[in-house]
């Protein structure tokens, strides 16, 4: 007797994405459609792809969806939810996208509480551009424009933008999780299963995921090594857990 | 009704279904007028932290196949040309209001048409138009409001109402009244949730090789039929005229008044009063200038709408230019004076 053990989710399309290899794009967008699936959201989600490597994410993910200027998908969001309050929104933002150009947007969105779930990837660093600093890029890390390391005098600090959003009354659930290993992928999956269930339940406020996931080519690294930065170097400036909700 | 109130009305008659704005004079009797009729309606109305934010939240619920509008003025839209860009490249449509303002920069709150140039090229990056309408009277901006949004659905892309502080703030007489759609396609590409179908995707990114070069062809040939059958302009007294005035907006109630006296005084003028900005009325002006006649472009601009004046004569007649800048408005003594000074020095 054969027994299935897996199968792929009916969300997640059968094609090669075009992300590189020990990409994390592609666990996030796995975990994502499997969430969509087991809730039974594909009829009315409508999702947000951004600028950055995942602007094709509409690809990958079978639902209605639709690519935005940097930064705004929180705006868009705001536009799509407000108008139709029975369907599902997520945005999908990058650490480009949602903490340099598009602050505005994700703080506002959430200080007006929008009921939207904002799926936050912080690798660390600019991806599709060439590898560039992220505000989320750690001190001392080295990136196409902070050859010397990131310092924090002339080049700031990282940006913990989940600490800033979980301090506003408009955010109900708030949570950052890693794609380094088996339990914190099922966790991460746990917590955009729960985002998504704050908001089909109308909790009045928005849910957020950031997702510590990684980037092995402009790291630098092999897929392996950037699975260990992540446990030993970015979560401790970007602790893993519950922030609020 | 001030002309800013007859616009936010005549939205909410046309069936807006969502309105986004921020704060910014001269137009800020739109955003208060609909953040409480828009609640009376059960609709949507968000004061945005900014016009960024604003033209994207139209640019979300337009992609649900809601009608949604924003409003502002100048300083206000050169913000929003990356929106209005992505309106475009994405297919969506929209209705913008700019009630304009002087500039350059903070300028002033006084009325200009300045921003003539940035709407009717298309405004932000790459090659696209957006509708222009430039009406002249509340009347006429309230009529333009159905059309706008008929038009966006239409073509599937926004529509600009120019409108300038005077036309915003000044109050007239009007009727207002739900008038037909115009027959509409449906809206298949929104996304509504993929029930029951493919997923819909709203986009404008077109990465393999030639495929943004045919989807641009694609938007011309729009551009293209819209020239052809979207035109709209008043002439007015042109049959013995030897100069025309071509002026829009606020600009061409002064100059009508101007035109009136000048008859009276027995010189032959006429107007051509453009009310699609884009598509401008160039064969209209074209077929004007077949035979001899003398053009005074009139703005509120140091010589925008002049080039376009200048690109439909095409060189068979003089094209000249009166304009005031940084919020001075012409007045119907100032307009007569020119025109006497032309029929001296053309005769």
């Amino acid at each position: 007797m054969m027994k299935t053990v897996f199968r792929r989710s009916k969300v997640l399309k059968d094609c090669p994405t075009h992300y590189c290899p020990g990409c994390g794009h592609g666990i996030a967008h796995r975990l994502l459609a499997e969430v969509i699936e087991e809730l039974d959201l594909r009829d009315r989600t409508i999702g947000i792809a951004p600028v950055g490597c995942a602007v094709l994410a509409y690809y990958y993910l079978d639902v209605d969806m639709i690519e935005v200027a940097h930064g705004r998908a929180p705006a868009v969001a705001t536009g799509m939810k407000r108008t139709n309050p029975d369907r599902i929104i997520f945005s999908y933002q990058g650490d480009g996208d949602l903490a340099a150009i598009g602050t505005a947007e994700i703080i506002h969105a959430a200080h007006r509480a929008e009921q939207i779930t904002v799926v936050f990837i912080n690798n660390a660093v600019f991806g599709m551009t060439g590898g560039q600093m992220a505000p989320t890029t750690i001190l001392g890390q080295v990136t196409a424009t902070t050859p010397q390391g990131r310092k924090s005098n002339g080049q700031g600090y990282p940006l913990q933008v989940s600490e800033l959003l979980a301090l506003l009354p408009g955010t109900v659930y708030v949570e950052r999780c890693a794609l380094s290993s088996v339990p914190r992928i099922r966790q991460a999956k746990a917590a955009l299963k729960h985002a998504f269930e704050l908001q089909m339940n109308g909790a009045p406020g928005l849910s957020l995921v950031e997702i510590l996931s990684p980037c092995p080519t402009y790291w630098r690294m092999s897929p392996s090594d950037a699975m260990k930065w992540i446990e030993e170097d970015m979560s401790k400036v970007f602790p893993i857990g519950r922030l609020k909700g | 009704m001030c002309g800013n109130e007859a616009l936010a009305e005549a939205a909410i008659i046309a069936g807006c279904d969502a309105y986004f704005g921020y704060p910014i004079t001269p137009q800020n009797e739109i955003t208060a007028y609909m953040s409480r009729r828009m609640a009376e309606e059960g609709r949507v109305f968000i004061q945005s932290e900014s016009e960024l934010a604003a033209i994207n939240m139209v640019f979300g619920a337009s992609a649900t196949g809601k009608r949604a509008m924003t409003s502002s003025s100048s300083p206000g839209i050169s913000l929003m040309q990356e929106g209005i860009s992505y309106l475009a490249g994405a297919e969506l449509p929209a209705v913008i209001v700019n009630v304009m303002r002087g500039g350059p920069g903070l300028g002033n709150i006084a009325p200009a048409q300045g921003d003539y140039f940035q709407a009717t090229r298309g405004g932000g990056h790459g090659d696209y138009k957006t509708f222009v309408l430039g009406p002249s009277s509340v009347q006429e901006l309230a009529d333009c409001m159905p059309l706008a949004f008929d038009l966006a659905d239409q073509y599937r892309m926004p529509a600009i109402i120019l409108a300038d502080g005077i036309l915003g703030q000044m109050m007239e007489p009007l009727t207002l009244e739900p008038k037909p759609r115009r027959q509409l396609p449906p809206k298949d590409w929104a996304l509504t949730g993929a029930k029951d179908r493919e997923q819909n995707i709203v986009r404008s990114l077109w990465l393999g090789e030639g495929v943004l070069e045919e989807f641009n062809k694609k938007l011309q040939a729009r551009y293209r039929d819209i020239e052809k059958n979207e035109v709209l302009c008043e002439e007015y007294l042109l049959d013995d005229a030897e100069i025309v005035i071509v002026a829009y907006g606020i600009v061409a109630r002064i100059a009508r008044a101007a035109v009136i006296k000048a008859r009276e005084e027995g010189i032959p003028v006429g107007m051509i009063r453009p009310i699609t900005l884009w598509p401008f009325p160039s064969e209209q002006i074209s077929r004007t200038a077949e035979e001899f006649r003398l053009f005074l472009a009139i703005e509120m601009s140091a010589g925008q709408m002049v080039q376009d004046v200048k690109l439909a004569v095409a060189g068979k007649a003089p094209v000249l230019f009166h304009g005031r800048m940084g919020g001075g408005v012409p007045t119907v003594d100032e307009v007569l004076e020119k025109i006497k000074e032309l029929t001296v020095s053309h005769r």
